[in-house]
């Protein structure tokens, strides 16, 4: 996997889709929206980090044990993010921000084809 | 008039969190941020746990080029600062550029310890600590099937997890009477050590290595009590010593770190020190330390940058920190080196172990296996100063997730 140990070049958010990459939109908490293309496979929190996005600050890089990428998925898209693990359940429940139904880890969420378009908004504080 | 400049020394989590928080304090000065490594800052916990691997995960970058860019982080590849110049208030790097500073934030990190054991040098003798030699490990271990671990301790077990979970034939070597004798309770090193004994992994205790031996490549260890472990590929891991030698040059560093006080300066006016290198007093171990652990490089770079922004500049968080092997996740809330009583139990149908460890009668910090519940509970518990009783720890109807959220809504 050579090509991983590269950065996710930056794409401007008007190319919809490049090479096919599934789109998805942060919503900061203000409700100003960031639309970008995120790399099938990887997590919407590498899709945050990758383009610079704020507000996501993963500390633990992913592995489920620090709850600073903390998400609230967009209703519609909720039945396709996949289960919560039982990890993930506990962590989210001392997150900094208020748990709500819909709230994820964004490192637990794989963004696949199938999540073109999904839309999630970030918590007030992750810390 | 120029900018003030804030240079960090060391792109990985402290001095990278650094500059971020620089920026969030509205801190509009330059920064400058320099790395002797090749690749953007990047996540180091993964190294040991997926990125060693033949065919490796992806690396996980800290923060992308883009960020650095948007903040105006200036971040500076492959440099090496070879000198510092406290009262020109300049650095000057190994190949002799010079840049200037207001202020110096050193966040060099730790670099693996090398005991002289002979033949260390031999070819498929490694060390873990960098991205590039996470990826050589990795080439190593498609190629081996003995693999020989000297280190019991955090890094040498999760290489082993991975060693083992690739089918090599693992054997770990720990000096000690046992695996993790100075970072967690004797339960919970026990309950670990039994999970790589039924994976298959050999843990060797109260033995260590006098030799390794090969003609080119490392073909076998030779321990103290005699045993000849055959191995074509053997992992250095009994510990990491701080990268203090510049700091030491100019009298703020030695051995055990470069010295800081709690709010993370120096006594070089302008100078701080930040993450793995920061020998400093810590509120709740109650005594001067470097800890090693990402919690620790993060809120000691968010604790610097409000110093230098003129905020709150005390270092008072509390720490955390997780192991992932196999299936366990282990998380420790707080610092349990040091604890006079254990209080360990198992919780839920799967017997999910926590360990509490006390020192004289206060709670210092939970070992917790699997249980993220029992785990940020205890950190909103001890972050807030409080404390609970043995009796308590060991009552099975003790809810210390509920006690913590009382906490919180207290607050
Ligand atoms: C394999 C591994 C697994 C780990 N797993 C975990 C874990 O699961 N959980 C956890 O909490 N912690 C873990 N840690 C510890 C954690 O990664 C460290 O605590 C953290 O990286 C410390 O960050 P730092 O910025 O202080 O130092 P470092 O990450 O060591 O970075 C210091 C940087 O400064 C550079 N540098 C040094 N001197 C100079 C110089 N003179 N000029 C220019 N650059 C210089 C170094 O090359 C390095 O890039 C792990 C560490 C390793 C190695
Ligand atoms: S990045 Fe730490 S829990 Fe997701």
């Amino acid at each position: 996997m050579a090509n991983c140990l590269r950065d996710v070049p930056s794409r401007s958010p008007a190319a919809t889709g490049v090479d096919g990459m599934p789109r998805v939109t942060y919503l900061s908490p203000s409700g100003v929206a960031h639309s970008v293309d995120v790399r099938a496979g990887d997590s919407v929190m590498q899709g945050a980090i990758a383009n610079g996005i704020d507000g996501i600050v993963a500390e633990c890089g992913g592995s489920a044990s620090c709850a600073t990428c903390h998400v609230y998925v967009d209703e519609a898209f909720l039945p396709l993010v996949g289960e919560v693990s039982p990890v993930e359940d506990e962590m989210l429940d001392f997150a900094a921000s208020e748990r709500q139904p819909n709230s994820r880890l964004g490192c637990q969420i794989a963004v696949t084809a199938g999540l073109d378009g999904l839309v999630v908004t970030l918590p007030e504080r992750q810390v | 008039m120029a900018a003030a400049t804030t240079l960090i020394i060391g792109a990985s989590h402290a001095g990278v969190q650094t500059a971020a928080s620089l920026r969030d304090n509205g801190y509009d000065g330059r920064i400058v941020m320099i790395s002797d490594e090749a690749h953007l800052p990047y996540h180091r916990p993964p190294l040991s746990k997926t990125l060693a691997k033949p065919g490796g995960a992806a690396l996980q970058v800290l923060r992308s080029a883009r960020f650095f860019e948007d903040r105006r982080i200036e971040f500076v590849p492959d440099t090496r600062i070879a000198t510092l110049a406290p009262n020109e208030r300049r650095v000057v790097t190994a190949d002799g550029a010079v840049i200037d500073y207001d202020a110096l934030v050193l966040a060099t990190g730790a670099r693996p310890l090398v005991p002289p054991i002979p033949g260390r040098d031999l070819d498929g003798v490694m060390t873990l600590r960098s991205l590039d030699d996470a990826l050589r490990l990795g080439e190593a271990l498609q190629g081996a099937d003995h693999v020989a671990i000297i280190g019991g301790g955090m890094i040498g077990l999760e290489f082993a997890a991975v060693a083992a979970g690739e089918g090599r034939q693992v054997t770990v070597i720990e000096a000690a009477p046992r695996i993790l004798g100075r970072a967690v309770s004797a339960e919970t090193a026990d309950q670990l050590a039994a999970e790589h004994r039924r994976r298959g992994v050999t843990i060797v205790t109260g033995d260590s290595v006098l030799a390794i031996e090969g003609q080119t490549r490392v073909s076998a260890v030779v321990t103290k009590a005699g045993l000849r472990v055959p191995a074509d590929l053997v992992l250095i891991a009994v510990g990491a010593i701080a990268n203090a030698e510049l700091a030491g040059d100019i009298g703020i560093g030695n051995r055990e770190g470069i010295q800081v006080d709690t709010g993370l300066a120096t006594a070089v006016p302008g100078i701080y020190a930040v993450g793995d290198c920061a020998h400093h007093p810590n509120t709740h171990a109650g005594a001067s330390m470097r800890i090693e652990s990402v919690q620790n490089a993060t809120d000691q770079g968010r604790t610097v940058a409000a110093a230098l922004t003129g905020g709150k500049a005390r270092y008072t968080a509390l720490p955390w920190f997780w192991s992932d092997q196999y299936e366990l996740k282990l998380q420790i809330a707080g610092i349990t080196q040091g604890h006079d009583l254990a209080v360990s139990r198992r919780d839920g149908p799967d017997g999910r172990l926590t360990v509490f460890c006390f020192r004289r009668g206060r709670l210092v910090g939970v070992e917790s296996i699997n249980n993220a519940r029992t785990h940020m509970a205890a950190r909103r518990l001890l972050g807030a100063g409080m404390t609970i009783t043995a009796a308590q720890a060991a009552d099975p109807d003790f809810d210390i997730g509920a006690a913590a959220k009382l906490i919180a809504a207290a607050e």
